[in-house]
């Protein structure tokens, strides 16, 4: 099993994508599952990172809530860009406890599109992420606020 | 009209408050690229317009061609998909770049700590 | 009915559209420094993405979705080579 699909999620993945940008046939089906095999045996040679999820179930819920967490984001900036009000922009260095490079990637691209957070870039030798706030008054606590919120949940999902 | 009055008075109403409110986002963003003072405030806010900005307009239009070709259209996801990945890629890039360049000219305004 | 609501929607979409689009040129003709036009020309892409889904939308027709993912891709990949020469002053290395 894991000798033929090394990377069964990859290829779950980029067969939806396949049958998505072509019509839904039983050939497009067999086709995109196979170039979906090929692609993630392609991928094995590369040897990226494995990163287990010892309890994936909790994935979706995680999701959701950064969708959420992105809208609300997206309401309080434009509010603050369209009136202008007075803010304080500033770097907040949060020590993290998370070391997977898989899951600091995504962590990455969540504060990255939410548009109250920038990654600017984490130390690895001392694990200390730098972020920008658009509005440092916005929280009490970043540090706190960022590793109960949204890192606590990855350790538990990656387990 | 031609193909917009095949779509009933319900759906017409959903697509145009998506449209509305996801172009609005996405203005908003650009607006604040204009207006914002530093490079590391302005890289907030794009992301604006990628994140909701962007879904919204593309929920429009996967509603508008599923209910024109009567079965679910779903390959606008994919452009949603591509903007949400790749934009805070590049952005991060970029927020790297600056601080790399920052250091290296010693700028005052933005002083990143180095240890 | 509907047609009317939509169009009027459409236009208002393709108006705002087109301001951020201007907005992003904007950023990326002035600067002041480079990684600032940079972001200019990534917003700008994205925005001219966007106005594509719209005038899809406007004319029904499928050519628009290839060209988005075209102008997405490109666009993709020239901000993270111009983000790496920023940073290193060499794309290939």
């Amino acid at each position: 099993m894991t000798k033929l699909i090394p990377h069964p999620l990859l290829s779950l993945t980029l067969l939806l994508v396949w049958l998505l940008l072509t019509r839904f046939s039983l050939g497009q089906l067999v086709l995109g599952s196979a170039v979906a095999l090929v692609a993630g045996g392609a991928m094995s040679t590369l040897e990226p990172e494995k990163t287990r999820l010892r309890r994936p179930l909790l994935l979706p819920g995680y999701v959701l809530r950064i969708l959420r967490d992105v809208l609300v984001s997206n309401y309080d900036v434009a509010r603050q860009i369209v009136t202008n009000a007075p803010r304080r922009p500033g770097f907040v260095e949060i020590p993290m406890e998370l070391q997977d490079r898989n899951a600091l990637a995504l962590l990455a691209i969540i504060f990255t599109a939410m548009p109250g957070t920038a990654w600017i870039e984490y130390d690895r030798a001392r694990s200390v992420l730098t972020l920008h706030a658009f509005d440092l008054d916005g929280q009490q606590d970043w540090p706190g606020f960022i590793k109960q919120r949204y890192e606590k949940p990855l350790l538990e999902i990656l387990g | 009209m031609s193909h917009l009055d095949a779509i009933p008075l319900w759906a017409a109403i959903l697509i145009a408050l998506l449209l509305v409110a996801g172009s609005s986002l996405v203005l908003i963003g650009s607006i604040g690229l204009v207006r914002l003072g530093s490079f590391y405030e302005r890289i907030h806010a794009p992301t604006l317009g990628t994140s909701w900005g962007a879904g919204g307009v593309v929920l429009a239009s996967m509603l508008t061609f599923s209910i024109l070709g009567g079965r679910p259209v779903l390959h606008e996801l994919i452009i949603a998909l591509f903007i949400t990945i790749t934009m805070p890629v590049t952005l991060m890039l970029l927020g790297r770049a600056a601080l790399y360049r920052d250091r290296a000219e010693k700028a005052t305004d933005e002083p990143p700590k180095r240890v | 009915m509907s047609a009317q609501i939509l169009v009027v929607a459409l236009t208002f979409a393709q108006i705002a559209l087109g301001l951020a689009l201007g907005c992003a040129a904007y950023r990326c003709l002035r600067g002041p420094r480079a990684q600032d036009r940079v972001v200019g020309l990534d917003t700008l892409y994205v925005n001219a993405m966007l106005l594509l889904v719209t005038s899809g939308i406007r004319t029904g027709g499928s050519f628009f979705f290839e060209a988005t993912l075209v102008i997405g891709m490109l666009g993709f990949v020239a901000t993270v080579a111009l983000a790496k020469f920023l940073m290193r002053g060499e794309v290939i290395e």
